[in-house]
């Protein structure tokens, strides 16, 4: 038997509704390493890939949210489990698409995989941290729970490849939102990587959805998408921002500014909504 | 037979419109079983692969802008919304008939839908909420969705369903009857069913899921023209295969075909698992490409559904908006 095999290619593709197409478009656009050389072919989304990102995210969400957050918790952290079996694959994504050292990168991996651990944690903290009972002038118990906006955009950081990827999409998703992202134009495939983790990690299909291709095109149909509830363009420029901004106030959407999105209480924050219930207090 | 013989039948089989008829606008008569048997033996079967492959290449066509503008009022025009559910309540039914009326209440440029269509016991209180409008009632009659019963009940459904007001009575064929070979029971029903039904447009629905096979459909088809039917309908919606493109595709050449050889024009309604605004795009080019244009109106074209009125609404808004719309913007049923 011959030692030699053909090479196995790879296009990386979308991740919707936990399957992993093409674009609907079937284009796809070649990505280079940092330093100039071919890296991988990635699938190029149209606003048709936006659209159905979307009605997977809507129709997985409400499901998301009703598990328990101890559960949601569990299943995040299986995320970081699948992750840290490939961190190798991973470092070396990120190194060839940052132009890092390899120890920059086995460092950079790690802090990230170490941040999910951090949001599978708050996954059942956020009730206790940002809830409480209020006092009332009544017989009454009086709550406030924090609740999921619902369906979140995500315009992620064009330089930081994976921390700050995962930042992004981990942050709403512990808070029970469902997440279509925009990864990295020119630096995406460590998300993709990190999207196929999840396939074996029991996070629900279309909980994350995550989109490659150009930010400039998509962008403004994610805003503008009125089954949207909040976009965060903390990966963004301002003066992009700004026009994005714009485009997702044509319907009340949650907007997360450039330059407030680290990794803190504050994103965890950012996709909830507090709802107040009022009980009656017993015998 | 119950019907009386007028005209000769003559059968040509070499070419492909296996049926030539006389072009006098009139049904033809058909005496005994053994002629009806051998008409529809007479018709050539269908190319499956062909079919199929067509039915594939024609969906691949894309409407823009305007043409598709155009196309989305067109098929909210030919919608028969329909609920057809054990809980359907007479409050469930009116919000039905506003919606029919008015499908979006911010639009009104946005035309009513063709029909409503419900169960008999309903139809008093569709025609009451409808009023003097447009929109037609239709019922579903004839023992439906199995269509297993005796012809007296059969007939007595039909005459409440009637009585009651209904503009349009959808019958469904004795598939048991027509699979077992006994072509004379299911065509004397229908025969049956159009007499008592006068002036009241009849659809047959021919339920092709259950049928199995083009050819059938092809015989059920035109079984169902020749003892009058003024619509042949692809399905009940309850059974697992409903209406399909090719099913469609052969649907539209027999009712083309039956035209060419009498002169006289019968409507196809497409039924059952029809969600999106892109199938129901899909089915209008193939309507355009092989009955023709002619027949892109709601009297020549139908749509039975429920959910696909607010995916047609949304897509309307999308292309008024330029932005994706929320499903929640319009009503649920």
């Amino acid at each position: 038997m011959s030692t030699e095999r053909l090479e196995v290619r790879k296009t990386f593709k979308l991740l919707i509704n936990g399957a992993f197409p093409r674009s609907e478009s079937g284009r796809t656009y070649e990505v280079t390493a940092a330093s100039g050389t071919f890296l991988a072919n990635v699938a190029q989304a149209s606003r048709k890939d936006v659209r159905d990102a979307v009605v997977a995210a809507r129709a997985a969400q409400a499901s998301w949210w009703s598990q328990s957050a101890y559960h949601r918790g569990q299943v995040i952290y299986r995320l970081a489990e699948m992750a840290e079996s490939r961190r190798d694959e991973l470092a070396e994504h990120v190194a060839l698409s940052e132009g890092l050292r390899a120890r920059a990168s086995q460092l950079s991996v790690a802090r990230a995989i170490d941040r999910v651990v951090w949001y599978a944690g708050w996954s059942d903290k956020i009730a206790q941290v940002f809830g409480g009972a209020n006092p009332v002038a009544g017989p009454y118990f009086n709550f406030s729970l924090p609740v999921p906006s619902g369906v979140v955009g995500v315009i992620a950081d064009q330089d930081s490849s994976l921390e700050a990827f995962v930042d992004a999409v981990c942050a709403p998703i512990a808070a029970g939102n469902a997440v279509v992202v925009l990864a990295s134009e020119q630096r995406p495939t460590p998300a993709v990587l990190l999207g196929e983790m999840t396939a074996t990690s029991d996070v629900p299909s279309g909980v994350l959805n995550i989109l490659t291709g150009r930010t400039g095109e998509l962008a403004p149909t994610l805003c503008a998408h009125e089954d949207v509830d909040g976009v965060d363009l903390s990966g963004v420029n301002e003066a992009f921002a700004d026009e994005l901004a714009l485009l997702a106030a044509g319907s009340i959407k949650r907007v997360l500014r450039p330059g407030r999105g680290d990794a803190s209480l504050a994103r965890l924050r950012a996709f909830l909504e507090t709802s107040t219930v009022w009980h009656t207090i017993g015998q | 037979m119950s019907r009386v013989s007028t005209a000769p039948l003559r059968l040509v089989t070499r070419d492909d419109r296996a049926v030539q008829l006389p072009s006098n606008s009139s049904l033809p008569s058909i005496e005994s079983e053994a002629q009806l048997r051998g008409l529809l033996g007479a018709l050539s079967g269908v190319d499956a692969v062909g079919a199929e492959a067509r039915a594939a290449k024609l969906a691949t066509r894309s409407l823009k802008k305007s043409t598709k503008l155009a196309a989305l009022d067109l098929a909210i025009s030919m919608v028969d919304l329909t609920t057809l559910e054990g809980a359907d309540t007479p409050g469930r039914v009116t919000s039905l008939c506003a919606k029919a009326l008015h499908p979006d209440a911010n639009a009104p440029e946005v035309p009513s839908v063709a029909a409503v269509c419900v169960y008999p016991d309903l139809v008093a209180h569709a025609r009451t909420v409808l009023g003097a409008s447009t929109v037609k009632v239709a019922a579903v009659a004839t023992a439906f969705p199995s269509g297993r019963a005796s012809m007296a009940v059969k007939v007595l459904d039909v005459k409440e369903a009637l009585d009651a007001g209904a503009d349009e009575i959808d019958m469904v064929i004795d598939r048991g009857a027509f699979l077992a070979g006994r072509y004379g029971q299911v065509f004397d029903e229908v025969v049956a069913i159009k007499e008592l039904c006068g002036a009241t447009h009849l659809k047959v629905i021919l339920e092709v899921g259950e049928l199995k096979t083009y050819d059938n459909v092809r015989r059920a088809s035109w079984l169902a023209m020749l003892a009058g039917a003024d619509f042949i309908k692809t399905s009940t919606g309850k059974v697992g295969v409903s209406a399909t493109l090719p099913t469609a595709l052969v649907m539209l050449e027999s009712v083309r075909d039956f035209a060419e050889a009498t002169g006289l024009r019968v409507g196809v309604k497409v039924a059952g698992g029809i969600r999106s605004a892109k199938d129901a795009l899909r089915y209008l080019v193939v309507v355009n490409e092989t009955a023709g244009s002619s027949w892109l109106t709601p009297d020549g074209f139908r749509f039975g559904a429920s959910s696909l009125l607010n995916d047609l609404l949304m897509q309307r808004l999308k292309q008024h908006r330029g932005a994706y719309v929320r499903p929640d913007e319009f009503s649920g049923d």
